[in-house]
């Protein structure tokens, strides 16, 4: 790890002054994926920013009947929290998914949707890929099993890390940004960005001074959400494919709904299809199974990672009938 | 620990701006000030050593190090507490885990200047002159162990397991056990040892935190 100056902000706007600098400065939250980034020298900062003691840590209701959700909340705290749990369980449901206890224990919600991609071309240093600056994506004609099924028209070929992005979208949650020309809100489903050549070196669209400070979720209303995640290890690992539905119920039928599948696209992947193959209809084991297929009839799988698909529609299916209180197993 | 080569890394230039002239400068500079800039001017501290003041297992440890030296090294390489393990230091493995404020934490994942004014514990905390903790002896007990490098971080993650649920379930105890990797797959012995110690160690009293007021236990 390059050494590095450290500020130590106690406010947000201390971040946003501190993170101006001639250098690279980034801001440190739980460090789960920041400093292993640096010691495998991905990043080299000049000058790390310290936000833990100034971002919000807590969780408060709106006046809309909403929560907002500080980004230095830490996840264990996220899940633990009685209101999400109760308002929006597939938050909850994908929070105590996320790495190890020691993990939540440190790590924030503000920094699980800002980690970097898990793309083990973008975690070598040697791979000086679309992401570091350079001209190709290696899992192109390289080993790409945990890469893009949707989304895949390049020119990176990430799956975007973040487990709560995915029920953050579903929510139809947003995201308050603080920078130097002051705050703005953007919604969940905005704030992500599908790679081009002019905007592939980052996944969101923060700029080098912003600092994502709230998760502002709106109230839920009359629905019924369900996450699911297919996975090959139980913890240590991400999912390898996952989806967060949110319905909104007109009595016992389907007003509409969002369908949100997380580790298969660079970003979180909104399903038009399997929205539409849900309107209308009761809630049931054969709706889930129409909308999973749906959701999957756009996938544009690599040389070696077809088999996402079949997850991706498991993922689809079992969400929908979670949500439904079905039994998935 | 203080890698010649990194520290000659940095440039001139960047260790004049970041340390300043004539006492520790304040970060922004006047140029091009904005409003937000102008309420605001934390100071920047680093990159060579600074003052960072811990407390670990209730005695006060006074270090000069790095900012970037993280909690693992610091303890290990500058205290001479060498009971946690540095085995992958990427959160991968747990042999590093300690307990941070009542929680488990990965010490390779944490920086030493971000956790002063925390009560932090490490497995050199659990047990007294002549007696081992609950959880240690648990371990020796029922031979949880074949190589041992994963063993102190499994020791105070159950630790902080029973101290959070101190009738735990097989359940819970996989639950809270999960950031910790056993290469030598002694795990079926661990959570034997966990569930053998949850009797001995019973619920949390004044006596089973005293880790983090420094009194050995007798």
């Amino acid at each position: 790890m390059k050494a590095f100056a450290y500020v130590n902000a106690t406010n947000e706007r201390e971040v946003v002054a501190a993170l101006k600098t001639d250098g690279i400065a980034l801001p440190l939250a739980g460090g789960q994926d920041l400093l292993a980034r640096m010691k495998d020298y991905i990043d080299s900062p000049d000058r790390i920013v310290n936000v833990k003691n100034a971002l919000d840590t807590t969780v408060t209701s709106t006046p809309e009947g909403g929560l907002k959700i500080g980004a230095a909340v830490k996840i264990i705290d996220l899940y633990e929290n009685q209101q999400v749990a109760r308002m929006y369980p597939a938050l909850n449901a994908a929070a105590i998914e996320i790495g190890t206890p020691q993990i939540r224990h440190q790590a924030t919600v503000g920094g699980n949707i800002n980690q970097r991609p898990r793309c083990w071309y973008y975690r070598n240093e040697e791979f000086v890929c679309y992401k570091k600056g350079g001209s190709r994506c290696f899992a192109v004609d390289g080993e790409n099993q945990y890469h893009a099924i949707f989304g895949n028209d390049g020119p990176s070929h990430i799956v975007h890390p973040s487990s709560l992005a995915v029920p953050f979208a579903a929510y139809g949650a947003r995201f308050r940004v603080l920078g130097p020309k002051g705050d703005r809100e953007i919604a969940a489903s905005d704030f992500f960005t599908m790679p081009t050549l002019a905007s592939v070196l980052k996944e969101n669209v923060l700029e080098d001074e912003e600092i994502l400070t709230h998760v502002i979720l709106p109230a839920p209303g009359n629905v019924r959400s369900g996450h699911y995640e297919v996975r090959y290890k139980a913890s240590h690992d991400w999912p390898l494919a996952f989806t967060t539905v949110v319905l909104t119920m007109n009595g016992n039928r389907i007003g509409s709904a969002r369908v949100v599948l997380g580790a298969v696209a660079p970003v979180p992947w909104r399903s038009k299809p399997a929205e539409a193959a849900l309107a209308g209809k009761p809630l049931n084991e054969d709706t889930a199974m129409l909308a999973a297929e749906a959701a999957v009839s756009e996938a544009k799988p690599m040389s070696g990672n077809a088999y996402k698909v079949q997850m991706a529609k498991t993922a689809v299916k079992r969400a929908i009938m979670r949500a439904a209180g079905l039994k998935t197993v | 620990m203080s890698d010649k080569e990194d520290r000659f890394g940095v440039s001139r230039r960047d260790f004049l701006k970041s340390a300043g002239v004539g006492g520790l400068a304040t970060a922004v500079t006047s140029a091009g000030v904005t409003d937000v800039e102008a309420q605001a001017g934390p100071r920047v501290i680093g990159p060579g050593d600074v003052p960072v003041s811990l407390t670990v297992n209730g005695k006060r440890l006074e270090l000069r190090i790095e900012p970037r030296v993280t909690l693992l090294d610091a303890l290990r390489n500058r205290a001479d507490l060498t009971g946690n393990k540095r085995v992958c230091d990427r959160g991968s493995c747990g042999a590093c885990t300690m307990i941070v404020d009542g929680r488990t934490a990965y010490s390779c994942s944490t920086l030493a200047i971000d956790v002063q004014g925390k009560q932090i514990r490490t497995v050199e905390g659990l047990a007294g002159a002549n007696t081992l903790h609950p959880v240690q002896q648990a371990f020796c007990d029922v031979d949880a162990l074949m190589c041992g490098f994963c063993t102190p971080g499994f020791v105070v993650a159950t630790v902080a397991l029973l101290e959070k649920y101190p009738n735990a379930t097989p359940e819970q105890a996989r639950r809270e056990l999960d950031g910790n990797i056993c290469r030598c797959g002694t795990f079926v012995r661990i959570m034997e040892a966990a569930m053998k110690a949850k009797t001995v160690a019973g619920p949390p009293t004044r006596q089973a935190r005293w880790g983090d007021m420094g009194v050995a236990r007798g």
